[in-house]
């Protein structure tokens, strides 16, 4: 028997696609996928590190997709969802995917498909907060403005959404615990990485990075939040189940409350 | 423009909008081609929560509070003493685009008292969405009251602009209506509802031949009863509703409980409670109907024609009809799962695909999130385990009462709390 490896990859999801391509092509026996930030080498198996391939990496996300549709979308999303031991997780789906000709991602009798749509439904729950609790802001220099800090790195994933529906205007979204962000010049979506001084949650204090009308705005919506509560039908534990107070900070109309 | 002016303004009308409980924002199909602002061709978005937990995904306003109807049940009547007020139409453009570029809403749900009459207050309403739509570029989601009484002409100008339109029956009984609001025929809400209904159709004809037609309401429209204000039953609420779903093809009928707003003796007093639990068992109802299969009449008929605040419908329903029971898991069609009691649509679309593997097992069903203490009594599974006491209804009720929890059980349990 040959031995087992611990393969190290760059953290990218295209660099896990390369190193499933590597484990399929050389038959390797594989102990764990890690990235090379945590790598820990493991007692019994030697490590290989993989380079991204695009080429590669473009393979495996064809090969699987001409399986299904559903299925590329569970594997990224779930990789997405950063949880521990993920790449292991997924390689497993994919291996199991690939060995049969059924449609084993429907079957939800098997714990790792149950525990990748399990994951999947997380980060998708992340994705539509974020697309709803965004609170952008006015800055001086006319740009719509917004920092995040979802659970999951679901920043691609809301890209899309916020690119149809802003067209007009420009706007940034700054993820500030994984350091970097989208920018929308009218045109096309950057990633960029800022160097920002402060975190502009959505605090009482005024900066004068945001417009004044900015401020009467955020001012208009707070009001508007308050008359249209009804206090005989106050419900706070429904309130907190569909806010979770870890998103509070940045929404202007909680600031009050945080 | 004055914020200090507006913000009262918004304070005045935002608080008398609050009480219309639609604020979906799906089903639209308006896409964002031409780079403008907005776009809502995906599902709703609830962009925050107020602190009763319903929803804010629409800048809900009225565009005034003057009135010249005195219906009983609404808090902006004639008769009420409150402070008045009025939006311009640029107001509300504003308001809408400068909230809609910060995230904070999908759109506008624009309502208005009725003054000097229907089609005064209707042209205006339309015109605050034919200025966003056509001044702005504004694809997002616009909801707009039909007034009552309404001409069909304005109407169906409504129709282009907006992507919903709902009128509001309120009270769900004719002889209801003439009591709480005597101004209003009954023939004046159901003429626009009409209107829209066959407009609908006809689009739906016109785009099939030339497919540039300009888009007509393509959410639909809507409506809503209050409950609890008249002394209707369940019975009375749903028949009415399930009329509306199939005769005027309404997307939603929402339901209302009755928040006291004023003292009148035709109503419940002011203070008194607000019938959450009924509203709650009103929207399972409704969910039956349209999503699992259920006709009105196996739930809600001359026998049975209140629900049971107790449990929900679909296990009310199932103990009456224990003959259909046990189901089979790895054998019985949709449909009969649908009717299972902890059994969800979710549940049964991955039951439907997990069994062409295997056979399924409590094992299998409890990872895949069936909430067996309530499925557990009505089915059976690859398992030599199952309920084999030939338990009566009765006795599986109270098996299920005693080993769950309910949000609401404080409110209807005889048991007195020890500490309050």
């Amino acid at each position: 028997m040959k031995n087992s490896k611990v393969l190290i990859y760059d953290g990218s999801f295209n660099g896990f696609l390369t190193t499933v391509f590597k484990a399929f092509d050389e038959q390797i026996q594989v102990a764990d996928i890690q990235k090379n930030s945590a790598a820990q080498r493991g007692l019994f198996s030697e490590t290989e590190t993989v380079f991204t391939q695009m080429d590669k990496a473009k393979r495996v996300w064809n090969g699987i997709q001409k399986k299904s549709n559903s299925a590329i979308k569970n594997v990224y999303f779930a990789f997405l969802s950063e949880t521990k031991g993920i790449e292991l997780l997924l390689y497993r789906y994919i291996r199991n995917m690939f060995s049969t000709t059924d449609m084993l991602h429907l079957n939800f009798s098997d714990d790792t498909v149950l525990k990748i749509s399990q994951l999947v439904k997380s980060v998708g729950r992340e994705k539509h907060r974020m697309e709803a609790f965004v609170r952008f802001q006015l800055t001086q220099d006319n740009v719509y403005f917004a920092n995040i800090e979802p659970d999951f790195d679901v920043l691609p994933l809301i890209s899309k959404h916020f690119r149809s529906r802003y067209a007009d205007q420009q706007w940034l979204i700054y993820d500030v615990k994984r350091k970097y962000g989208l920018f929308y010049d009218l045109n096309s979506v950057e990633i960029v990485s800022l160097d920002l001084k402060e975190i502009h949650t959505n605090s009482i204090r005024k900066s004068n990075a945001f417009t004044s009308e900015e401020y009467n705005y955020q001012d208009l919506w707070n009001n508007y939040f308050k008359s249209t509560n009804i206090k005989s039908r106050i419900n706070m534990k429904l309130h907190t189940q569909h806010v979770p107070k870890r998103y509070w900070k940045y929404m202007s109309e909680k600031k009050e409350a945080v | 423009m004055s914020f200090e002016r507006i913000k009262e303004k918004l304070n005045i009308l935002a608080d008398a909008a609050k009480y219309d409980v639609s604020c979906s924002s799906s089903g639209s199909k308006r896409t964002n081609t031409n780079k403008g602002l907005g776009d809502s061709s995906g599902m709703g978005i609830c962009h925050s929560y107020t602190e009763d937990g319903r929803c804010v995904s629409l800048l809900k306003i009225l565009l005034t509070n003057h009135c010249i109807f005195d219906c009983a049940y609404c808090v902006t009547r004639k008769s009420n003493d409150i402070k008045r007020a009025a939006f311009k139409i640029q107001e509300v453009v504003d308001l809408t685009i400068n909230f809609y570029r910060r995230n904070y809403i999908e759109g506008l749900f624009l309502s208005s008292g009725i003054f000097k009459n229907p089609d005064f207050t209707m042209e205006r309403l339309v015109a605050v969405a034919k200025k966003l739509r056509i001044e702005e570029n504004f694809n997002g989601y616009i909801h707009l009251k039909s007034i009552p009484g309404a001409s069909d002409e304005l109407m169906r100008e409504a129709g282009l602009w907006a992507d919903r339109l709902s009128v509001n029956i309120e009270v769900p009984t004719i002889s209801g209506l003439k009591l709480l609001a005597p101004d209003k025929k009954h023939e004046d809400f159901t003429k626009p509802m009409l209107k829209v209904k066959n407009e609908i159709i006809q689009y739906k004809e016109e785009k099939k031949v030339l497919k540039s037609t300009p888009k007509y309401a393509p959410a639909g429209q809507s409506t809503q009863m209050i409950i609890g204000a008249t002394g209707e039953s369940d019975k009375d609420i749903m028949y009415s509703a399930n009329h509306y779903y199939t005769n005027y093809n309404m997307k939603r009928v929402y339901y209302s409980g009755y928040v006291p707003v004023a003292e009148d003796s035709r109503l419940p007093a002011i203070g008194s409670q607000v019938p959450m639990l009924r509203e709650n068992r009103l929207y399972q109802t409704d969910w039956l109907l349209r999503f699992y299969g259920f006709s009105i009449n196996e739930i809600l008929n001359d026998k049975h024609p209140n629900l049971d605040i107790d449990v929900d419908p679909k296990l009310s329903w199932a103990l009456r009809n224990l003959n259909h029971f046990p189901v089979d898991i790895n054998a019985a069609d949709k449909r009969m799962l649908a009717r299972v009691p902890g059994l969800g649509m979710y549940s049964v679309s991955k039951i439907l695909k997990a069994r062409k593997f295997r056979k399924l097992n409590w094992e299998h069903l409890k990872k895949i999130g069936v909430a067996l203490n309530r499925a557990k009594y009505f089915i059976i599974c690859d398992s030599h385990q199952w309920e084999k006491r030939d338990l009566q209804a009765y006795q599986i009720k109270s098996l299920i009462l005693q080993n769950s929890q309910g949000k609401f059980r404080k409110n209807y349990s005889g048991q007195l709390s020890l500490f309050n």
